[in-house]
């Protein structure tokens, strides 16, 4: 198999590529003209009402400061996901630059020129749209473009509630190792803004003496923001699926639902981090998610049976560099203490604790080393610092936890842990750089995502766990020196799931039931 | 006619203008005079109503300011500022017709009367299509004239109209507007700080200090029978040149025998008539030597009436 490239890899993907530009713009722009709707007519009123200017403006920088991910988090009880909530959130990043500019605009005109204008006999109507606004004009295009630059950036996480954009293409490259398609979402994402950022500067040069100008581009925002919702989108299904980027792009996900189950689900494309909120909300009714996670207890959750078996079992083990095994020699032995010790049953236990019962990964970390008598206080730690990683879910932060203290509580070795790294590539580019020294790792994202191994090899190696481990094993020492642990002892899989309810009220109960009812 | 009676203004307890009484009649020039700070530029912005009063009533053709719509007031009295306040994002055409447009005249009226004025105040229509800062100092204020005269209001108002202006310019312009019939049928009240120009433009002066009137009167009576102190001290340094320029030759003809002096038998080049001043009489005539008598016998002729209107 010949290692794709970038412009291959455009080519190949142009029609999503181009979809996904379109969606960006959308958000972009519906955002903005919104914005624009809400911000100016603010901005003048407290632009006369000074007393207000001070809250409204604290308020729109409040607003800015919530992180997007979190206000994104926010909106999906209210919005549920979709187009929805991004172009929510991304008007509340967009109203502030436009409040401001607009308020320090209309303030900023001359009061000689204003008196002028008042001693002629104008009224405060005539005043703001052939003084005040005309002269304030490229201080509010000033915040318009900042605006826009920001949105085309934050427009990135709204593939994190399944609004599409090319943050479909960077966050599922970003899980899936796959540089070039990181860069088809990041150079376009890039150049948009570049392009955009100059538009605007162009269309400030321009003299708007009157309200005629500002109106041609008014309409020309709309149109583009409108044109996006008038784009042909593929027809939905009876139920709405959300998968994870990462799932979208491997064998054992959606391309392996398409291949084996013939099962077509136009799924959004959406976070993790969101995806369970999102059908405990009832936004969506098919995810893709671990076998083991805690929340399809707290969700009440029915993983459906895959009756084809496309996704194989795979160990859950720690992965370190050789030569760190090296350097740390106590260390092997303290992280195997825990090998074979947590079964499926619990660790989905545990990540029951912490997702539903809102337990600290730590407590719970805690009182399960108790529980099998490993735990010791934390002794001295002076003999040099391991650093753990993890991804961003919960599963992972509760290993890192119990690592933390196994290690800390046998050894003198001090631990640090960086949690929620972003995905599969950041993890594992992490370890190969020495930015950090273990994470916990599944087999199958070892031997799927990292080692890209061919058709057959694939068929071959994933006959049943222990092979899949094996071959993993084998193929990380020779090609990046690094060992996979012995596993933890629980399996983890992908599974689909939808609420125990509907899955009880259609009778599905395989994947193979969903399709028929689908197809039905 | 303006009535203005009894008006007043306080900014945090500090008073600004102190009960100030006056009328500015038809087809007149009345010039309120003072240093900064004696509250000439509010008593004139409380005519128009950019600043209210505290107290008092001001009537302009004896309707009360108060009962009109104040953008109704406002177009019925022009204004010119001192820092032009001409709209930096309108063309000088533009800005010229702000008034006319919102009085909803027909666009030809509106040429018409522009290209008149823009003649009479010398400037070229050429300049219809540019924007104020493409203009010189002086020739944005002619704009300035010009938006302000251009709906023919009945009250003109003009705050310290040519008060940036290098003085070649500015006597070029008081010529300009001097000349100006469109004067003739208003009421003109400017603010001004410029004696010179007080005595150059105005018909009567009223001379304002700590928000009062002081004296008001002809330029005449402000010289020559100053009621106190400060008004006489506050001429003081112009005096001469003053009593120069307040001075006809019609007001010495009255008198003495200066008659060869206004109508000169030998030569019809002298541009001197009864109403010229004394001032620009002598420097008329001192620029000949062959004038060197005449220029006596008009020295002597002023300095007589000036010993009479003194004493």
């Amino acid at each position: 198999m010949m290692k794709q490239n970038f412009w291959t890899f455009v080519v190949e993907q142009h029609e999503k590529l181009f979809m996904q530009v379109i969606q960006h713009l959308g958000l972009t722009f519906s955002s903005l003209l919104l914005a624009i709707i809400v911000g100016i007519p603010l901005g003048i009123l407290i632009s006369r009402k000074e007393k207000l200017a001070h809250f409204i403006l604290g308020t729109a920088g409040i607003l800015q400061t919530i992180p997007s991910i979190a206000l994104l988090g926010f909106m999906i009880p209210f919005f549920g996901i979709g187009a929805i909530p991004a172009i929510v959130a991304l008007l509340i990043y967009a109203l502030l630059p436009i409040i401001r500019n607009t308020y320090t605009g209309i303030t900023g005109v001359s009061t000689n020129v204003m008196e002028a204008g008042k001693a002629m006999g104008m009224n405060s109507r005539q005043l703001l749209f052939k003084v005040q606004f005309p002269l304030a004009m490229p201080v509010i295009i000033a915040g318009i473009r900042t605006a826009t630059v920001i949105n085309v950036g934050v427009a990135t996480l709204a593939s994190f509630v399944g609004a599409g954009g090319l943050g479909e293409f960077i966050f599922g490259g970003i899980s899936l190792n796959n540089s070039n398609m990181i860069l088809a979402g990041a150079i376009p994402a890039a150049f948009l803004a570049i392009f955009l950022d100059q538009t605007i500067a162009f269309l400030q040069g321009l003299k708007f003496r009157n309200l005629n100008q500002w109106r041609v581009i008014g309409s020309l925002i709309t149109i583009i923001a409108l044109a996006y919702y008038f784009w042909p989108t593929p027809t939905s299904n009876k139920l709405k699926a959300g998968f994870t980027p990462e799932f979208m792009g491997r064998q054992d996900g959606d391309l392996g639902l398409r291949a084996i189950y013939g099962l077509y689900m136009n799924p959004k494309i959406i976070s993790d981090a969101i995806m369970y909120k999102a059908i405990h909300e009832d936004q969506l009714d098919v995810i893709s998610g671990y076998s083991t996670d805690g929340r399809i207890k707290a969700f009440n959750l029915k993983v459906l049976e895959d009756d084809k078996k496309i996704f194989p079992p795979y160990y859950a083990a720690p992965i370190i560099k050789s030569k760190t095994l090296l350097k740390y020699p106590d260390l092997e032995p303290v992280i195997d203490l825990l090998a074979g010790k947590i079964n499926d049953s619990l660790m989905t236990e545990m990540n029951y604790k912490t997702d539903f019962l809102q337990q600290t990964p730590e407590k719970v970390a805690q009182d399960f080393l108790k529980s099998i008598h490993l735990y010791k206080e934390a002794g001295l730690r002076n003999a040099g610092k391991i650093r753990i990683g993890t991804k961003i879910f919960g599963e992972q932060y509760i290993l890192a936890a119990l690592y933390k203290m196994l290690i800390e509580g046998h050894t003198s070795y001090a631990v640090e842990t960086k949690t929620g790294l972003g995905g599969t590539k950041i993890c594992f580019d992490a370890l190969v750089n020495d930015a950090i020294d273990l994470y916990p790792e599944y087999t199958g994202t070892g031997l799927l995502v990292l080692l890209n191994p061919t058709e057959e090899n694939i068929k071959e190696v994933t006959q049943n766990p222990e092979k899949t481990y094996h071959y993993v094993q084998q193929e990380f020492k020779n090609k990046y020196g690094i060992q996979w642990l012995k596993p933890i002892g629980f399996n983890n899989a992908y599974a689909l799931m939808m609420r125990n309810k509907d899955a009880h009220d259609q009778r599905i109960k395989s994947i193979s039931d969903l399709k028929a009812y689908l197809s039905y | 006619m303006i009535k203005v009676d009894a008006i007043s203004k306080n900014y945090a307890g500090k008073s600004v203008v102190d009960t100030i009484s006056f009328e500015a009649h038809n087809q007149e020039i009345l010039i309120l005079l003072g240093t900064s700070g004696c509250g000439k530029t509010t008593t004139l912005k409380m005519i128009n109503r950019l600043i209210e009063t505290d107290t008092g009533h001001i009537l302009i053709d004896g309707q009360n300011i108060r009962d009109k719509k104040i953008e109704d007031l406002r177009m019925g009295i022009g204004f010119i500022m001192q820092n032009t306040g001409l709209f930096p994002h309108y063309t000088i055409q533009e800005n010229i017709a702000t008034v006319p447009k919102l009085l909803k005249w027909d666009k030809k009226h509106i040429q018409n009367r522009t290209n008149e004025l823009m003649h009479k105040l010398h400037l070229s229509t050429d300049m219809l299509v540019r924007y104020p800062h493409e203009l010189s100092g002086g020739q944005q204020q002619r704009v300035g004239i010009i938006r302000a005269l251009i709906a023919n209001t009945p009250v003109l108002l003009m705050d310290e109209p040519f008060g940036a202006l290098d003085n070649i310019t500015k006597s070029e312009i008081h010529t300009a507007f001097k000349s100006l019939d469109e004067l003739k049928n208003k009421t003109t009240i400017l603010v001004t700080h410029d004696v010179q120009e007080a005595f150059e433009l105005g018909h009567r002066i009223a001379l304002m200090d700590k928000g009062k009137i002081l004296q008001i009167g002809t330029p005449k009576e402000m010289i020559y029978r100053p009621k106190n102190d400060f008004v006489s001290n506050f001429f003081a340094s112009n005096r001469l040149l003053l009593e120069h320029k307040v001075t006809t030759l019609a007001d010495l003809e009255k008198m003495f025998h200066i008659q060869d002096i206004i109508q000169p038998t030998l030569s019809a080049q002298s541009s001197l008539s009864a109403q010229s001043t004394v001032w620009s009489a002598l420097q008329h005539l001192s620029t000949d030597k062959h004038d060197f008598d005449r220029y006596e016998k008009l020295s002597k002729a002023f300095a007589a009436y000036r010993k009479m209107q003194i004493t």
